[in-house]
């Protein structure tokens, strides 16, 4: 022990750059996590409030001229680069935000940070793994960034395929390195996720203190652990199909061409595969952010706990047997599509469990509306919205008209751009004082709260009416009859990107002016391992493992 | 870091590694299930008839029944230098009889090509119950540079249809063939210009 007293006097700190390039601390990195993420989510949400400035009017504004200042071309040339321009953006904000922008944030940054000091270890299992996961995504997020600048198609720059990469328009339609970049990311980005779910597997099922068994573990190490899994299973063959599609595009294989009997329907079923765990991939982490907020600030422990784990598991397992509602309109037999409608709503029975638990936790509890709980309830209530949309998408006859419509794209936003985005949010609010033991200003907070609120209602709602009104997505441009609604659209991703500066202005006044936040600003509600710890907590923790009853 | 390991450390650190050896075995294994997913896919489309996918079989039908129904057909081709096309349009057969029709080839190039033909049917569930006994698509076809060569099939429509009931009422199936080039085998990522360039031209009427 003589070893942990000399440690406790200079916290074995590494000094400079050094501290942050060649990090194995499990804190550090989670740091570098969420200013990545935050670097990342700011250009993801630029390169959506382009796109909504175009939809503004009908017609094409800005992008010819934003093509034409980019890449240097002029007049027909730069309306069709506009074009293509318009649907690479698409494309880099939806991976952007999936890879760089929600990942890190959750799993990098707010599991990093918190998932070994909530069950009692020291750090990671592999602190060097750990570091290799984040800096593998720097490199990642350039190759994606860079891959719009080059080009994809002749006259055209970026991919333009949206982030569901199907072939042939991603084999045959764009032949140039644009898309062999962006695959490269993807395989980088997916090392990363890969790593990192291992890292996060072993440190749950070994490193657990004394008496911490799996049943008295925190929500949000559950939901960590499922997402590992899920990552797990599901990465690799995301990993497989792009490995298919670059072979197909560079070596001459046919996996995908189906003049020398492949088939591109296959890719959509690896895809799927990958795509729709990775939808619970996003979501679960913020699940467990939000149960943890919700107890602590009703003063409550959270309702029907092991109901509440295992709903996650349930949720994670039934994940993988829905991809096909994708693909209701690829052709599958009527049978098929039973199957998968049915199975796609079973996920509403422990989508129900959780939501309902949350409610029942804050009912009869002792609720203060601080700005994590603010940000928690407004998670469950725009869940809720995403999730309603998603069981009616569920149906496969209501799916032929709305499939590639608003309605989609309304639907996905508010399970994620809207959930996900929240919990983040909600996790930011609640573990900022534990991270860098100062307080921020409540009232900064809230405003961007509500500035989001509004903002993201406004963004996102009225396409459901253009959704079901038929305007298909994906489109630079519309019919007139579609303008109001997309008006109010654009507006209201202007307000969420004011909201966005009001965050970061947050931040700023927080670590400006320093108060001190203490080790439990939140009171008797918050009852995980973080809060018995120092606010920030010490470089190393947990040399003394603690004792769970 | 430099302090030496306890032994509770070193067993710590071995448990570690065999949580994490069986995730990696885990992830390998499911790289592996990604491609096999290649030959399964096309054994489940030839089961199912998914897809459209015709049935390949070696015997006749056992029994014929009254009910008829039309079989049309359909030919195109894609980068074959080639005249393709059925001899007849359609045949009207009972259900469970043999039949056979054929396709005429004239390769218009001046040197020898060789085409593969890939098919479906429409409607695509009807792919299970479409048995192909012969059929010129099941090998790669060369015609010298000139030649016109008659390619025949040999197919019946399987009694068992009646059997599904989104089937049962059909009056026709189509059955199409796609002739490609098959020994083109170049990577797309070289051939600039040819694809690419038509489908940004043809997006040009959907913008404003």
């Amino acid at each position: 022990m003589a070893h942990a007293a000399a440690h406790d006097d200079h916290d074995h700190k590494p000094r400079g750059w050094v501290r942050w390039v060649n990090s194995t601390n499990h804190k550090d990195i989670g740091t570098l996590y969420l200013i990545f993420a935050i670097m990342a989510g700011i250009i993801g949400g630029f390169l959506s409030i382009m796109m909504r400035w175009e939809l503004a009017e009908p017609g094409i504004q800005i992008f010819p001229g934003l093509a034409s200042m980019v890449y240097g071309v002029n007049g027909d040339a730069a309306l069709d680069a506009g074009k293509s321009m318009f649907n690479a953006f698409t494309t880099a904000h939806a991976l952007i935000m999936i890879f760089f922008m929600v990942m890190p944030a959750l799993i990098g940054g707010f599991a990093n940070w918190m998932v070994p000091i909530m069950i009692g270890a020291p750090d990671m299992a592999f602190p060097r793994m750990n570091n290799i996961s984040f800096w593998l995504l720097p490199p990642a997020f350039i190759l994606l960034l860079t891959s719009m600048f080059v080009p994809s198609a002749p006259g055209a720059y970026g991919v333009g395929g949206g982030w569901t990469i199907y072939p042939p328009m991603s084999t045959s339609g764009q032949p140039g390195p644009a898309m062999d970049l962006a695959i490269l990311s993807i395989h980088i980005a997916g090392a990363s996720s890969i790593l990192g779910a291992i890292n996060f597997i072993t440190t749950i099922f070994n490193m657990r203190a004394p008496g911490m068994t799996l049943h008295k573990m925190p929500l949000f190490a559950w939901s960590v652990l499922v997402t590992a899994f899920l990552l797990l299973l599901s990465l690799p063959v995301l990993a497989g199909a792009i490995t298919m599609l670059l072979t197909d595009r560079n070596f001459g294989t046919s996996f995908f061409v189906p003049e020398n009997g492949g088939d591109p329907i296959l890719f959509q079923h690896l895809f799927w595969f990958f795509g729709h765990p990775e939808v619970y991939i996003l979501i679960l982490p913020g699940f467990g952010i939000v149960s943890h907020i919700i107890a602590t600030f009703s003063r409550k422990p959270v309702f029907g706990y092991l109901g509440m784990a295992y709903a996650m598991v349930a949720i994670g397992a039934v994940g993988f047997v829905v991809w096909a509602h994708h693909m209701y309109t690829t052709g599958i037999s009527l049978n098929a599509q039973r199957y998968f409608v049915f199975a796609t709503m079973v996920i509403a029975v422990p989508t129900g469990i959780k939501i309902f638990s949350w409610i029942a936790t804050m009912w009869g509890g002792s609720i203060s509306f601080r700005t994590p709980m603010l940000w928690a309830v407004g998670f469950i209530f725009l869940f809720t919205v995403g999730g309603v949309t998603g069981v009616q998408l569920a149906n496969a006859g209501l799916d032929r008209s709305l499939q590639d419509t608003y309605y989609v794209v309304a639907h996905f936003h508010y399970v994620l751009s809207l959930g996900a985005v929240f919990a983040i949010f909600a996790g930011w609010y609640y573990w900022f004082p534990k991270m860098t033991g100062y307080m921020y200003s409540p009232f900064i907070a809230r405003a961007h709260f509500w500035i989001m609120f509004i903002g993201v209602n406004l963004v996102f709602f009225p396409q459901h009416f253009l959704g079901l009104s038929g305007m298909p997505r994906r489109y630079i441009d519309y019919p007139d009859a579609f303008a109001g609604w997309n008006y109010v659209s654009s507006v209201g991703s202007y307000i969420s990107g004011i909201s966005v500066l009001i965050f970061l202005y947050g931040v700023f006044e927080a670590f400006r002016k320093k108060r001190v936040a203490g080790a439990n600003p939140w009171g008797e509600g918050a009852t995980t391992l973080e809060w018995q710890l120092p606010s920030p907590p010490p470089y190393h923790q947990w040399e003394q493992l603690p004792k769970v009853k | 870091m430099e302090h030496e390991k306890t032994a509770a450390e070193q067993k710590k650190q071995k448990t570690n590694l065999a949580v994490a050896g069986g995730c990696v075995v885990f992830l390998t294994a499911m790289v592996g299930m990604a491609y096999a997913a290649v030959p399964l896919y096309a054994m489940f489309c030839q089961v199912t008839g998914y897809g459209g996918t015709t049935q390949r079989v070696t015997q006749y039908s056992n029994r014929v029944l009254d009910r008829e129904i039309t079989v049309r057909f359909d030919a195109n081709t894609a980068g074959v230098p080639w005249e393709f096309e059925p001899l007849q349009r359609d045949v009207t057969i009972k259900l469970g009889e043999t039949k056979q029709v054929a396709y005429k080839a004239t390769n218009k190039f001046s040197t020898p090509t060789t085409g593969r033909a890939t098919f479906n049917v429409q409607p695509e569930l009807a792919g299970a119950y479409f048995n192909k006994v012969e059929c010129f698509c099941f090998t790669n076809q060369t015609l010298k540079a000139g030649e016109t060569v008659d390619m025949p099939i040999v197919f019946y429509v399987d009694p068992d249809i009646l059997d599904v009931p989104e089937l049962k009422n059909i009056k026709t199936i189509t059955l199409s063939y796609t002739m490609f080039l098959a020994d083109k085998n170049k990577p797309v990522a070289a051939m600039e210009n040819q694809e690419g360039g038509k489908a940004i031209s043809n997006t040009e009427n959907l913008g404003g």
